[in-house]
């Protein structure tokens, strides 16, 4: 065709065609082709796109689930027998989706604290911040309906505990209770509509939160283990010195972070996906029993931390909002944090004290609670708990006094 | 007319000129509507998620024969999908149920809920037999039978002998009555009953009245 014009892209052929009538090549090369990201990422940098990995796992194992699961309380657990007894490789997805789950988890807590190494959470990323939190809370929401799917003992008590929680509130406490299982107790209604949520609600809004965190990452442009604006100082061409293109540069260490991440996973996956009692409890392997509590009632490992904050307090009320303010604080990070300094490379010994000892609170109370409640787990308990709002509720002060060491202009980068 | 050297105003024809004023009544107006209309949509979805009418209307009264319970034994009967706690207690453990007030939340079970008949120190219409909703008043587990008062490892020292709640701790003394420092608020509760003979309990009721 000899009248063929250019499209705006420069593209020609049936990608000047498309690109004419859908910005495909403009979109490719801001988000990713040509997105500037600064060159001295580490290896805390992999852990955002593996959790884009364990996004489409999950989609892709949950679609299959659904071809065989029933969402009842008559049929559900025999069909989660069915479908790991029956299904030809039925185990295996199944296994891939409960091993998932809680592989977002570790993924999405280790991205996080990437974020208060580094300082990620600062000024201009706190929308950015706001977005990856709201997919936390939401992450949070869809592992907990998705637990009480295979209908097991855990399943049921599990979610008795849970939506319990906002029978706390004043007042509107009890209908609040009712209205969220339909019923006066967990049941068909309850499981019923959790699947709903699980399997339509909340991937959409997921979905649309990853589009969301990724867009305003790549208007704001990444930060780095040094925590300096790569944006500041810029080439003739006009990207930045310290950034190089994410193709082929990125795509390629991100593909190495998944393959490592696929061999770690198939390993749990092929001989240990319980992992002891921890990814999917010994208790949901009974079908659910309304008149009995198993003798050991814990949620899975990546709630443990908020629970062991709830049985702490001696108040039910107290609890409940402690825990509720123990997640929802962290979106106030990118204000509490006074710093003028972004990475822990350039920051004081204060503020890399409360770090650590908010890390070992963390993973303390994690521990704490998946075990059963005793007098001196309750003491270390509190203390922990303690620590872990003193890290938030100090850092206006420890921040601001902390002895800063000066930050260089450009990022620390050794070629290799 | 508009003096145009001053205002910058462009002269415009009649057919032309804006009228802000309507455009402006006609978006509230129109947003209002629309908001209104909104609302009123949502009212039918969130209100889907109410209990239905099969759900509310299964919760009728239920019998138990407890003529086979022996004394010191625990007996479970279901009721509006919850579990209800019978238990035959000895006359020693009741006579002990008045000796631990101190290390009770809600001794006289002011603040917790039971049937009148039930606001005693047995919390019982009989004090031999314990009526209770075998759910935790914390967040609805349901408690375990500990009827011994012996120490252990969960429920330390000074146990006076009762039900302990695995999932967070919570105590409870053989009346169902809270102990202080855990994480329940009242007492467990007691569900309406009365007994139709002597070896049949009807719980849902508070008399032989349909």
């Amino acid at each position: 065709m000899s009248t063929e014009t250019k499209s705006s892209a420069g593209t020609t052929g049936l990608m000047g065609w498309i690109d004419a009538r859908f910005p495909l090549t403009k979109t490719w090369k801001e988000q990713w082709g040509e997105y500037y990201a600064p060159k001295n990422f580490n290896f805390w940098y992999y852990f955002g796109s593996i959790a884009l990995l364990v996004l489409v796992l999950q989609i892709v194992t949950g679609i299959f689930l659904t071809m065989n699961y029933k969402p009842s309380s008559e049929g559900a657990f025999a069909s989660v027998e069915y479908i790991m007894r029956d299904v030809p490789w039925g185990w295996l997805i199944r296994y891939m989706h409960s091993t998932g789950a809680s592989a977002f988890f570790i993924v999405v807590y280790l991205h996080m604290f990437r974020g208060l190494m580094y300082g990620s959470y600062k000024n201009p990323r706190e929308l950015l911040w706001i977005f990856g939190m709201l997919i936390y809370l939401v992450l949070m929401a869809e592992a907990f309906m998705g637990y009480l799917l295979p209908w097991g003992n855990m399943s049921y008590w599990g979610a008795q505990v849970i939506t319990n929680l906002f029978g706390a509130i004043p007042y509107v406490g009890s209908s609040l209770v009712e209205w969220i299982r339909g019923d006066y107790f967990i049941s068909d209604v309850t499981l019923n509509r959790f699947f709903a949520l699980h399997v339509i609600a909340l991937p959409l809004a997921l979905v649309f939160l990853v589009v969301a965190h990724l867009l305003a990452l790549h208007e704001v442009g990444s930060n780095n283990p040094d925590g300096i604006e790569i944006k500041k100082n810029k080439g003739a061409d006009g990207h930045p010195l310290d950034g190089i293109p994410s193709h082929p540069y990125y795509s390629v260490k991100d593909f190495m972070g998944f393959v490592f991440f696929a061999l770690i996973f198939a390993g749990i996956l092929f001989f240990e996906p319980t992992v002891n009692n921890l990814f999917l409890e010994k208790a949901n392997f009974d079908p659910a029993d309304r008149m009995q509590t198993p003798a050991e009632i814990a949620p899975v490992w990546y709630f443990t931390p908020y629970y062991a904050i709830l049985r702490a307090v001696p108040n039910k009320l107290l609890g409940v909002i402690l825990m509720g303010v123990a997640v929802m604080i962290f979106f106030l990070l990118p204000w509490l944090d006074r710093c003028k300094v972004k990475s822990i490379r350039y920051r004081g010994w204060l503020y890399k004290s409360f770090l650590t000892v908010f890390v070992i609170s963390f993973i303390g109370l994690g521990y704490i609670g998946m075990h059963k409640p005793t007098p001196l787990l309750t003491l270390e308990a509190r203390v922990f708990s303690t620590i872990y709002f003193a890290f938030f509720l100090l850092m206006p002060w420890y921040t601001s006094v902390d002895k800063t060491k000066p930050v260089p202009d450009r990022v620390t980068f050794h070629a290799h | 007319m508009i003096d145009q050297s001053d205002t910058g105003y462009v002269w415009m024809s009649e057919a032309e000129q804006v009228d802000e004023g309507r455009r402006h009544f006609l978006l509230v107006a129109t947003s209002a509507v629309g908001a209104v209309g909104a609302v009123a949509t949502a009212v039918p979805f969130l209100a889907s998620w109410q209990p239905s009418a099969r759900a509310q209307a299964s919760g009728g009264p239920v019998e138990a024969d407890i003529s086979k319970l022996q004394m010191g034994e625990l007996m479970k009967v279901e009721w509006r999908g919850q579990a209800i706690y019978v238990v035959r207690r000895s006359q020693e453990m009741i006579d002990k149920l008045n000796q631990h007030d101190g290390s009770l939340r809600d001794p006289k079970s002011d603040e917790s809920e039971q049937p009148d008949y039930a606001k005693n120190v047995a919390r019982a219409r009989n004090p031999e037999y314990l009526v209770l909703i075998g759910v935790c008043t914390h967040l609805g587990c349901a408690p375990m039978p500990k009827f011994a008062a012996q120490a252990d490892k969960e429920v330390g020292a000074d146990w006076p002998g009762g039900f302990y709640c695995p999932c967070h701790g919570s105590k409870f003394d053989l009346s169902g009555r809270v102990l202080k420092d855990v994480p329940a608020p009242l007492n467990l509760r007691v569900p309406p009953y009365y007994f139709s003979s002597d070896n049949t309990l009807v719980i849902g009721l508070d008399k032989g009245v349909a």
